[in-house]
């Protein structure tokens, strides 16, 4: 390997001679397109930022300006009078429990299946796998029918408990804590520490950074759900953001467009999973592909 | 990984002893994390097992069944009709039928211009992130990755505006002097449009298309190609999804060993040889992943047609899993809504199976031939070139 590298350095030196002058329009070529493209989207987000400050007839008017004429606060006022701080309550707590118990049920689990030696292990994985294949969408009426059956329907027990553990979850941890090496369980268990004691003070420690991805993706994922709460619940105050702005849109705020209030409303849900993402990027980058992988 | 885990069974029997512990070498230790991994796995496997799979063979009896949404599907007033739901789905003709092919109609219209769009775009965007010396990588990337970590609900609002009929996409449109379309209140088809264009009266369709129909829909209609509003939602669903694929192929680029496109680049190869017979060959697995990714992701598309258009305007942008929750939860068809999720999980099963047998078998010859080719440019090609440069 070595020996290639340094034997394609001066390659490299050498060649740019004839695409040279093409590297340069090339290149001007390349940062066209990445502009354009960071127009086509961020363009969007700053409309939204900009008509949740107008005025509905302004908004109707100047749908391109990037700045209010005049700038009034009034959509996020009759936000706040609305439901819409339940709504952001209820996510967030929703959010909070199924974060939690996602990140110590998953990795409880995952760890079993990685180092934990019992009969059954491998078929266990087996299903794990093969749950993660199933289709979300083809469980929407299922999910209806047993949290109906049990009696959970409409409940803030229908709307956590199902999402409590999550096939992909497992197969994030059963993967990193097999690249962990083994020693240190060894010596840990040599010392007399049961098998719970072992993960809990000695293998999740080390497991920061799968944690820190599992954490986000399942923040991300239960405060962006609709679905799930759309067959879990019907009242109007067991309401997420998710399903609440849905029903903004259907329109039973009065009468006109509502352009600025709907905007506001999609605006403010859009903040606290813009903030995880902005401070947790690079396990963002992570998560999502290994996410995908398995998928 | 199996080295690692029998390593501690081999050196645990000495330890247990030593310890004083009453039990026997091995089977205590393995006693006891059998207990321990059973406990260990039970809070998920009770919940997957209630919410998944418990779920799954409910709705397959109430997909056989003729219950209205009414007591508990178990209870004495409900029928078994066998496959009467999917036979009328299916074969028989009436409203079922005529709404069930709609909706596929319109997903496959959809699949087939989202998967195409996204994956190129996706692939597009990593070439030229992936190229050397540029500056501002992070941001691009960040601002294409964006849309995919928001609620698919936000984003929906935001393209409801910006394709309303007075908004961004029509303002936009009317400064280079075209009267854009009312997006979500259109449901003529594209290829429809197109004919007409073309001079074919769309008003009194050929005979030979309308006249002729296939599982309740006729000809004409099967060709209608998806509606304008259909189209907001495609491109809805190109700009929020191609980021995460882009972040596929980057990864993978940043695989691609640097030497093997400088030794094309030696040998003489073009951007675009480079790019056809080096680069791609290359990224096939990733690009397999995507197909297939965006392929059974397509098919389940729900949360935009919810907050978007519901179906409207004039069931073109029904797909089958809005359809499954609308025959369930406002029409009280539970028997139906089941037999379509049931129907929808076999055609993306099917498609995927499909798509692997077909990967695999082109994988394999193409395997093959890339080994030739391999061996033969490393006994004439590769070697003197590189003796050459250095």
């Amino acid at each position: 390997m070595t020996t290639t590298t340094t034997a394609a350095k001066p390659a490299s030196a050498a060649a740019p001679k004839r695409p040279g002058r093409r590297g340069g329009l090339g290149r001007v070529a390349g940062y066209t397109v990445l502009v354009v493209f960071a127009l086509v989207y961020i363009y969007p987000f700053l409309i939204q930022l900009a008509t949740s400050f107008k005025t509905e007839a302004d908004s109707t008017a100047h749908p391109l300006a990037l700045w209010p004429d005049p700038v009034t606060t009034a959509a996020f006022s009759r936000l706040a009078e609305a439901d819409y701080p339940r709504w952001f309550l209820n996510s967030f707590v929703v959010a909070l429990v199924v974060t939690a118990g996602r990140v110590f049920f998953d990795s409880l689990a995952g760890y079993a299946l990685a180092r934990l030696r019992f009969r059954g292990r491998g078929a266990l994985f087996a299903a794990v796998i093969a749950v993660m294949a199933v289709p979300g969408v083809v469980l929407l009426i299922p999910k209806f029918l047993v949290l109906n059956q049990f009696g959970m329907y409409d409940s803030y027990s229908g709307m956590i408990v199902p999402l409590l553990a999550d096939a992909a979850g497992v197969f994030i941890m059963k993967q990193f804590f097999e690249s962990v090496p083994v020693s240190v369980e060894e010596a840990a268990r040599i010392d007399g520490a049961g098998p719970f004691r072992i993960f809990w003070s000695v293998v999740l420690p080390m497991a920061r950074p799968a944690l820190i991805t599992l954490t986000i993706l399942s923040f991300q994922g239960s405060w962006n759900e609709l679905p799930h709460f759309i067959v879990s619940r019907q009242s109007p105050e067991l309401n997420t953001l998710t399903t609440g702005v849905a029903s903004l849109v259907s329109g039973q705020l009065g009468s006109g467009n509502q352009y600025p209030l709907k905007l506001a409303a999609a605006l403010l849900m859009t903040v606290p999973v813009a903030l995880v993402f902005f401070a947790f990027q690079r396990h963002f980058v992570r998560g999502g592909t290994e996410g995908a992988v398995k998928g | 990984m199996s080295a690692g885990v029998s390593a501690p069974a081999v050196a645990a029997p000495p330890s247990a002893p030593s310890q004083g512990r009453g039990r026997g070498p091995g089977g205590g230790i393995r006693g006891r994390e059998g207990l321990a991994g059973w406990l260990f796995v039970a809070p998920v496997l009770l919940v997957l097992g209630l919410f998944l799979v418990v779920p799954i063979a409910m709705a397959l009896w109430v997909s056989l069944s003729d219950w209205q949404g009414q007591g508990s599907p178990f209870g004495n007033g409900v029928g078994f009709v066998g496959g009467g739901n999917y036979s009328e789905l299916l074969t028989t003709p009436g409203l079922a039928q005529t709404d069930f092919m709609t909706s596929l109609r319109n997903n496959a219209y959809y699949v087939l211009f989202v998967v195409p769009l996204q994956t190129v775009l996706a692939l597009g965007l990593a070439l030229v992130l992936n190229g050397k010396r540029l500056k501002g990588k992070g941001f691009f990337r960040t601002a294409y990755y964006f849309p995919s970590v928001t609620s698919s609900v936000a984003v929906s609002v935001v393209f409801l505006f910006v394709f309303s009929s007075s908004g961004v996409v029509n303002s936009l449109l009317a400064k280079i002097g075209v009267d854009g379309p009312s997006w979500f209140a259109d449901p003529r088809g594209v290829v429809h449009l197109l004919l007409g264009g073309l001079g074919v009266d769309t008003d009194a369709p050929p005979a030979a298309l309308a006249g002729r129909s296939l599982g309740g829909l006729t000809l004409w209609d099967w060709l209608a190609g998806p509606s304008v509003a259909m189209c907001a939602i495609i491109a809805l669903v190109v700009w929020t999804t191609a980021g995460t694929f882009m972040l596929m192929f980057l990864a993978a680029l940043q695989d691609i060993p640097v030497e093997v496109e400088e030794a094309a680049e030696i040998d003489g190869a073009g951007r675009w040889q480079r790019f056809r017979y080096v680069t791609l060959p290359m990224l096939r697995p990733t690009l397999f992943l995507v197909l297939t990714l965006g392929l059974i992701g397509t098919w389940q598309v729900f949360d935009q047609i919810y907050v978007m258009s519901q179906g409207a305007p004039g069931k073109t942008t029904l797909t089958p899993a809005y359809l499954s929750y609308q025959s369930s939860f406002n029409n009280n068809e539970w028997g139906q809504g089941s037999a379509i999720a049931f129907i929808l999980f076999a055609i993306i099963v099917a498609l995927t199976l499909v798509q692997r047998f077909v990967l695999r078998d082109k994988d394999d010859g193409r395997e093959r031939a890339a080994v030739r080719r391999a061996a033969k440019a490393a006994r004439s090609g590769t070697g003197p070139t590189a003796e050459v440069s250095r």
